[in-house]
């Protein structure tokens, strides 16, 4: 959810008016905003490098407002003043129109074919006779990078560059060239680079080298030129230094290039419409009923009240003729809104969540148990009762934790791997439940012996069977942990295990135990479990190794049987 | 215990006296040493309120070895005296006629309890020949007490299975237990805290009529856990960030093949009365593996699953179970987290439906007061996030999310154009945080957790 830092004072002057912070809170969250935090530049630099830089910094009052991340039209001062104004009925709804410049055609940006490879799309727009205060200056240049921070995903999707129209002249070319055949002097730098040179230049730049990747790689990089050969930009990286704007710019010339068409018009549409009155794509409209909204919402409201509402939203609405329908203009600024649900909600909204009837569903049921979590739910139960502890252990762990550690083969445990991990604990879904113990054991060595614990959980197993090519498996694992092994207290709890789900002991129709090698396991102390025939898990005296390599001191004998043939 | 015998004479002599007594006159009247009237006066202690003792220390004067040795034989000088011969010494030697033993006779008198006779600086003087020693001696100031008798009863200690059956308690007396210490702790196994809880939330839904959804697969396709939601593919949840990719098995097969194209071309193109997102949408992001965010991958194939029914019939799902993200990680956030998750599917459903089921559902859960805040998902319209007014904070706090899934979802899969379907999550973690107080997630899930923590945790009663 992106946040926009706004000075208190400056938005109260917009608004018309002042606010208690609990005031503008209420009116934040009816609005589906929220006021996440008070500050001023001065708290916050004092808390990220101490009081003593901060001492020079503004203690101007700042806002800090979550807004949602697909309300772009609410990302600067000018956009939420206007929301907010428009909701409690200070003013209207804006609307938005193109025109021409009063001498002339409008300017051309002509798009080449050796784009094709790297960055296809580009839109293009011309604020005239913008004046700046320093303020608005500022808002303009924040709302472009939220924008590229957000819906631009970081410049993948979509850049944004802006530039002082009265340094350059039309017509405009996007195109892609060799990274050694672009020279031009970047934006605030004193000499001109060749664009190769310039990605070696920016490598160490802390902002910048964020955006380097995009294009790094390909053979040729997208950049567009004036009619006069002047480069304005190299997207989605850097500007060119001789068409930068500043706050005596008058007339703004602004390109959007993307790889997503439909994010760039967007974009494009947010800039324009928060700082202009000009623009170049027309209302769309959508007719829909007030039953609609009705039965959605779940509210009895007139046509002209939901009119009335979702004006109020900045969504103009007027009542058809016929007075059977709601005729609701969509401005740009609400590429929000794709489906009559969308439309709804803000009827929704206007009218207030809270006061909304809360009416009970007549929807009847029967309720189920998913018979695998309700034999799980009985069986932890009597595990306890048998006096071992539950515990709950991560279903993300590294390679080592369950391989090397239980003196296991990587290959031959069918985990499943993590591509992205950030840490090694993250590296594979366990195969088993007893590596999860195990350390739960050495983070509890000071409790008193004989630790005994279990765990009822799913571990993941690769599956060519499934849609995905993995499944989970559901597992019983207890340990007993003592100053001996206790084999007979985990033998025993396999007995008892074997008791609540009625197999009696007996080589046919009922459960074994048989002598079993397993390198996780002392030797001559493991045997493998069957129930009716089949092979359930293993049970036995953990090997001194792998004791050690849980940076455990004690025998250990441990118990792991696969529950689901018992459904 | 000191004998009967001792005891019984020790009360006899209370009993005698008005006011107490000293235990040293005790021990001097009977004849035995003080130590004996020590433990007799502790055993008799022991029994109840039948005496009341009261520690004094007082000083007095000893002989020492040599002053006793002096007392008896007489000091050096006049042993010296004594052993001369009637006959044999010089003139000169014999001076003295007589002598007084002056010595000797002081040490007697300290020996016979009269030290007060003489001076002080006659006693530090003898100190220093290292005659005399003072000495501290603790006593008892004995007093009868509230339930004084001079019987010795023996008091038991337990009730045994002899006396049940001669009858023989009935004369007995019996020692008194001390109340106020801790009992054996039971030895006994225990639950997990954040697993009891999630026994009660799948009691609530249960009683409210919710099914169980099966969510035993960590492992789920991005067609499932994103796609089927209508979240575009360049969504942020969809990055190597967020979420958790699979290299091996690396993508998934075998997806209902028209569903999928209905799927592509809502994203892509729209239908269904949206515009869509517009964007070239390719089965390769669908395809990719990864472990699943969110529960709701599962309510997703279940809404499949029930509008390939031949006659739509209205559910009512829930599940409770792992998902997973790629986050940095801090006191409040894991890699892998429990989801809860309702899910209500009718004909006609209202927001006011979905408002009303969260009213009962958090009231099972203690909370009656609640707000309701707009918010953005890809996936529903309207959104809220639920809030409920927390006392012990003082401040209103986000308890959960939720919202009605929006018609690009449910018409792709084929549920009949009147039927809605509202939906509410919440993670398991965080009421039971503040359940039980804990400030750091990992004190509460994970192997770190301290074992003490899950002996010690309380019953889970969600609304008390």
């Amino acid at each position: 959810m992106p946040t926009v830092s706004v000075k208190r004072d400056l938005l109260f002057q917009a608004l018309g008016r002042t606010f208690t912070d609990e005031e503008f809170d209420e009116l934040c969250f009816e609005f589906g905003l929220e006021l996440d935090e008070i500050t001023s530049e001065k708290d916050i630099i004092s808390r990220e490098q101490g009081d003593q830089k901060a001492s020079e910094a503004s203690d101007v009052v700042l806002y800090k407002i979550d807004v949602p991340a697909n309300r772009y039209d609410l990302l600067c001062l000018e956009g939420l003043v206007r929301g907010l104004q428009v909701f409690k009925d200070k003013m209207e709804a804006p609307r938005y129109s193109r025109v021409n410049p009063l001498n002339g055609d409008p300017q051309r940006l002509i798009i080449t074919g050796e784009t094709a490879s790297v960055r296809p799309h580009a839109v293009a727009a011309v604020l005239r006779n913008i004046t700046f205060t320093p303020e608005r200056y500022d808002s303009f240049i924040e709302l472009q990078e939220k924008l590229h921070q957000n819906i631009c995903r970081r410049r993948t999707l979509v850049a944004i560059g802006t530039h002082d129209l009265d340094t350059i002249s039309g017509p405009f070319t996007y195109t892609a060239k060799a990274p050694d055949d672009i020279r031009f002097k970047p934006l605030n730098q004193n000499q001109e680079y060749s664009a190769t040179q310039l990605m070696g230049f920016y490598k160490t730049d802390s902002h910048l080298r964020h955006y380097l990747h995009i294009i790094e790689d390909e053979p040729l990089y997208p950049v567009i030129y004036d009619s006069n050969g002047i480069v304005l930009s190299m997207p989605p990286i850097i500007n060119g230094d001789h068409s930068k704007i500043s706050v005596n710019t008058k007339n703004v010339f602004i390109e959007c290039t993307a790889t997503d068409l439909t994010k760039a018009k967007i974009v494009l549409d947010m800039i324009v419409t928060m700082f202009s009155e000009h623009c170049d794509q027309p209302f769309t409209t959508e007719t829909l009923s007030a039953d609609y909204i009705n039965s959605k919402v779940g509210i009895n409201e007139t046509a002209e009240s939901i009119a009335q509402l979702l004006t109020r939203m900045c969504l103009k609405s007027e009542v058809t003729s016929d007075g059977a329908e709601i005729q609701v203009e969509i401005p740009p600024t609400r590429s929000d809104v794709i489906h009559a649900c969308d439309i709804m909600e803000d009827a929704a909204m206007a009218y207030g969540f809270n006061n909304i009837t809360r009416t009970t569903p007549r929807t009847y049921t029967v309720a189920n148990q998913f018979p695998l979590n309700k034999l799980t739910e009985l069986l932890r139960l009597d595990l306890a009762t048998a006096g071992f502890t539950e515990a709950l252990t991560f279903a993300l762990c590294s390679q080592e934790d369950i391989a090397d550690k239980l003196q296991k083969n990587l290959k031959d445990t069918k985990a499943v791997h993590i591509s992205n991990p950030k840490t090694a604990e993250f590296q594979v879904a366990r195969t088993t439940l007893l590596p999860g113990l195990l350390k739960t054991l050495a983070a509890n060595r000071k409790m008193p012996l004989p630790l005994k614990l279990f765990e009822i959980s799913d571990v993941v197993l690769r599956d060519e069977s499934t849609d995905v090519g993995a499944r989970n498996s559901r597992r019983l694992c207890a340990v007993y942990y003592n100053k001996t092994p206790g084999f007979e207290v985990i033998h025993g709890l396999l007995d008892r295990v074997m008791q609540l789900l009625e197999v009696k002991p007996g080589r046919n129709h009922g459960y074994y135990i048989q002598a079993a090698e397993d390198s996780t396991y002392f030797p001559g102390r493991c045997a493998e479990i069957f129930s009716h025939g089949k092979s359930i898990g293993r049970l036995g005296v953990l090997h001194p190794d792998v004791i050690n390599s849980f940076e455990l001191t004690m025998p250990c004998s441990a118990l792991d049987i696969d529950i689901e043939p018992f459904l | 215990m000191a004998d009967t015998g001792i005891l019984e004479s020790l009360l006899r002599l209370v009993d005698k006296v008005d006011g107490g007594i000293d235990s040293q006159v005790v021990a001097s009247s009977l004849g035995v040493d003080h130590q004996v009237v020590v433990g007799a006066v502790k055993s008799v202690q022991a029994l109840g309120e039948v005496i009341e003792a009261e520690q004094r220390s007082s000083k007095h004067w000893e002989l020492t070895g040599e002053g006793q040795e002096i007392a008896e034989q007489g000091s050096h000088e006049a042993r010296v005296f004594k052993a001369i011969p009637e006959e044999g010494l010089s003139q000169s030697q014999l001076m003295v006629e007589s002598i007084e033993d002056v010595v000797r006779k002081k040490l007697q008198q300290v020996q016979m309890g009269h030290s007060s006779q003489l001076e002080e600086k006659e006693k530090n003087e003898l100190k220093k020949r290292k005659l005399l020693t003072e000495v501290t001696v603790k006593s008892y100031w004995i007093t009868k007490g509230s339930n004084f008798s001079t019987i010795i009863t023996k008091q038991e200690t337990e009730l045994t299975p002899e006396m049940i059956a001669s009858g023989s308690w009935k004369e007995k007396k019996f020692k008194p237990y001390n109340f106020d210490a801790m009992g054996v702790a039971p030895d006994s196994g225990h639950l997990h805290p954040l697993m009891k809880v999630r026994t009660q939330f799948r009691q609530i839904f249960l009683e409210m009529g919710f099914t169980e959804m099966p969510t035993n697969n960590f492992i789920e396709s991005s067609f499932w856990n994103f796609d089927s939601l209508f979240q575009p593919q360049q969504h942020p949840a969809r990055d190597q960030h967020d979420t958790f990719f699979l290299s091996d098995p690396a993508v998934a097969h075998d997806f209902p093949q028209d569903y999928l194209e209905r799927v592509k071309k809502v994203h892509s193109e729209g239908g269904y009365g949206s515009q869509g997102y517009k964007y070239d949408w390719k089965i390769e992001e669908a395809q990719k593996n990864i472990l699943r965010t969110h529960t709701t991958a599962v309510s997703a194939r279940m809404l499949y699953k029930l509008a390939q029914q031949e006659e739509f019939t209205p559910v009512k799902y829930f599940s409770i179970d792992r998902v997973f993200r790629n986050e940095t990680l801090d006191a409040t956030h894991l890699a892998e987290f429990h989801q809860i998750e309702g899910v209500v599917a009718d004909y006609g459903l209202t927001l006011g439906d979905l408002m009303g089921v969260l009213h009962q559902f958090f009231t099972k859960l203690g909370i009656t007061k609640l707000r309701f805040k707009p918010a953005y998902n890809p996936y529903t319209e309207p959104s809220m996030e639920v809030f409920s007014y927390h006392k012990g904070l003082n401040k209103w706090v986000e308890v959960g999310n939720s919202g009605v899934f929006r018609p690009e979802m449910l018409l792709p899969m084929g549920l009949p154009e009147g039927v809605s379907v509202i939906a509410w999550g919440l993670s398991l973690e965080r009421p039971t945080m503040i359940k039980y107080g804990i400030n750091n997630i990992r004190e509460l899930v994970g192997h770190k957790v301290n074992l003490q923590m899950v002996y010690d945790s309380p019953v889970c009663r969600l609304d008390s």
